[in-house]
């Protein structure tokens, strides 16, 4: 058994109306970041797993997000990296 | 006829539920722990309001997973009656019992209000006692209530009536001035497919004595009352 960090990046779907990040694009707009078109927010985890391999960590924390980390009905999500730990 | 309301840490509407059931209707209820393994012969679960576990990572995410929840699920699938208000909704929809998902207000902050609800369907076991068409006055408090769905579950909920209340503005219309937090067609609670579980954001228990306004919530619970005796 190995330890693996994997990190997930979890987003607001495409459809889903996201507040705060209209709200954060507004304001990158009124700094004079007049190229900024859309700003989304999610969330980002941080897993610290044992598992035998890196591919193992990685599938389950894609497990993970399938039962609790993620909602399927409002957010995408996809594992950012797998790292030893 | 006995209910059981569900205490999870951080529900905050439970004793309410309990005046409701107890003290206005006058039937029986019992208080059960998120931890428990056992209904205790209920006849209605309520899964009341509050911030179950701090709605961390999501609202209703990890109350989902509480061991009482597997009983729950059970009761409904056995066509048991759940009557999921406010976190109880967002925790319903979580577990799948109730589908789309409930999410940040689409004007971003928390909303504690008097708001307007349409009876849209009185053929329930929890809404035979009110008129369709009815306008009720609600309360409502929460950060998490838009109504969300694919195009599809939303087609398929709004065709087979099963918008069962809908947000309305002082003229009873369903329009973006009644609707207090974004929810898609406005809506403020849904029954599954079988009929056996509401989810609803407004607050139902916390309008039933008329000292307090109009008792706009109590035909609710009389409705489930009339069933389940019938």
């Amino acid at each position: 058994m190995m330890r693996y960090r994997v990190a997930v990046h979890i987003l607001p779907r495409d459809g889903i109306l996201d507040p705060q990040g209209h709200a954060v694009a507004d304001a990158l707009h009124t700094l004079g970041f007049q190229g900024v078109q859309d700003v989304r927010i999610g969330r980002h985890v941080v897993v610290d797993t044992d598992a035998d391999t890196a591919e193992a960590a990685r599938e389950a924390v894609r497990a993970m997000c399938g039962r609790l980390l993620a909602n399927p009905v409002i957010e995408d999500f996809e594992i950012a990296s797998v790292t030893r730990s | 006829m006995r209910f059981g309301i569900v205490t999870f840490p951080g529900s905050n509407c439970d004793t309410d539920a309990y005046h409701a059931v107890v003290d206005v209707l006058g039937e029986e209820a019992v208080m059960l722990w998120h931890k428990d393994h056992d209904l205790r012969g209920v006849d209605v679960v309520i899964l009341p309001g509050g911030f179950a576990h701090g709605d961390y990572l999501r609202a209703g995410a990890i109350a989902r997973f509480s061991p009482i929840m597997r009983e729950v699920s059970a009761h409904a699938d056995r066509g048991g009656r759940v009557l999921a208000i406010c976190n109880g909704f967002q925790i319903a929809c979580e577990a799948g019992l109730l589908p789309g998902a409930l999410v940040r207000n689409a004007g971003q902050s928390y909303i504690c209000d008097q708001i307007r609800v349409r009876v849209e369907n009185t053929d329930t076991a929890f809404t035979n006692a009110y008129t369709r068409g009815a306008v009720l006055r609600m309360p409502i408090a929460h950060g998490e209530g838009r109504f969300v769905a694919d195009p599809a579950v939303l087609d398929a909920i709004e065709s087979e009536g099963r918008v069962v209340f809908r947000y309305v503005d002082a003229a009873g219309v369903a329009s973006p001035a009644g609707n207090p937090n974004g929810s898609m067609n406005g809506i403020a609670g849904i029954i599954n497919n079988a009929g056996n579980v509401l989810g609803l954001m407004p607050h139902p228990e916390r309008v039933v004595e008329t000292v307090l306004g109009p008792a706009d919530g109590l035909p609710l619970f009389e409705s489930l009352v009339a069933q389940v005796a019938a």
